[in-house]
């Protein structure tokens, strides 16, 4: 198997739409044949980076990787980006907005989840610039 | 548990996925955080939730949710449905609380995941 590549924009305040990403990744890897328990772990994952690209940043897009040994996903967004990197990693610590915990989001679970799911876990973030969280799940 | 014996013992109508509901599921999870039910939630489980939004059926189809109670009588749009359907989730109403539905549940042997203490 090549190195596969897909490419997904995921826009700010887009609720309606949030989650078609991760979907369409979940989809991509069944068709792959990708173990079903690998793939649950990578779209909670996915999607957890997707809504906190809609929630909480200016907008981005998701990259998703596949080659014979693991699946990367690089989830990059266009600010504001985080000042402090290890009180977002905190569980319960979240900055959302009252209409987003309405939804059922917002709990300070989001980035401690996608550690969680991911085998190799990276988040790099600069105010004004973005952030880009990459995580690596061995296949 | 049957899924065709949890409508049965919430008096719930179906909204979506009768053909499947023979199909079985071990664990029950009552929550209106999705962030919960995305960390958490493991193996084959229905949902009982009053959150009636898309996210709730996004959040079930990453983490393979098999079924979905919606508590209190609280119908949701046919949007929410339509989505459900497309990912092969079976959505049942019931009046009952998310408290009481939970109980009866619970009571009939319907266990919940187990967090460490």
């Amino acid at each position: 198997m090549d190195l596969i590549q897909y490419n997904f924009d995921v826009q700010k305040d887009d609720f309606d739409r949030a989650g078609e990403a991760s979907s369409n990744i979940k989809k991509i890897l069944r068709q792959l044949g990708i173990d079903a328990a690998i793939i649950r772990r990578i779209a909670i994952a996915t999607y957890e980076a997707e809504i906190n690209i809609v929630i909480h940043s200016f907008g981005g897009e998701i990259d998703l990787e596949v080659d014979p040994s693991s699946i990367k996903i690089i989830a990059k967004d266009k600010g504001p980006g985080i000042p402090n990197i290890d009180l977002a990693m905190q569980e319960g610590y979240s900055t959302a907005s009252d209409k987003v915990r309405e939804m059922g989001f917002g709990a300070g679970m989001g980035l401690p989840n996608m550690k969680k799911c991911s085998d190799e876990f990276n988040v790099k973030s600069e105010v004004g610039k973005g952030t880009t969280i990459t995580m690596i799940m061995y296949i | 548990m049957k899924i065709s014996e949890i409508k049965e013992l919430l008096c719930a109508e179906i909204l979506c996925g009768e053909e499947m509901i023979d199909s079985e599921v071990n664990y029950g999870f009552g929550s209106d955080l999705m962030s919960d039910v995305l960390a958490y939630v493991k193996g084959r489980t229905v949902l009982l939730t009053g959150l009636t939004n898309t996210q709730v059926i996004r959040t079930a189809e990453m983490a393979d949710l098999n079924a979905i109670i919606f508590v209190r009588g609280k119908k949701p749009e046919q949007d929410l449905i339509s989505l459900a359907m497309e990912n092969n989730i079976v959505l049942m109403l019931t009046k009952d609380t998310m408290y009481t539905a939970s109980g009866k549940l619970y009571c009939k042997g319907l266990q919940g995941i187990q967090i460490e203490c």
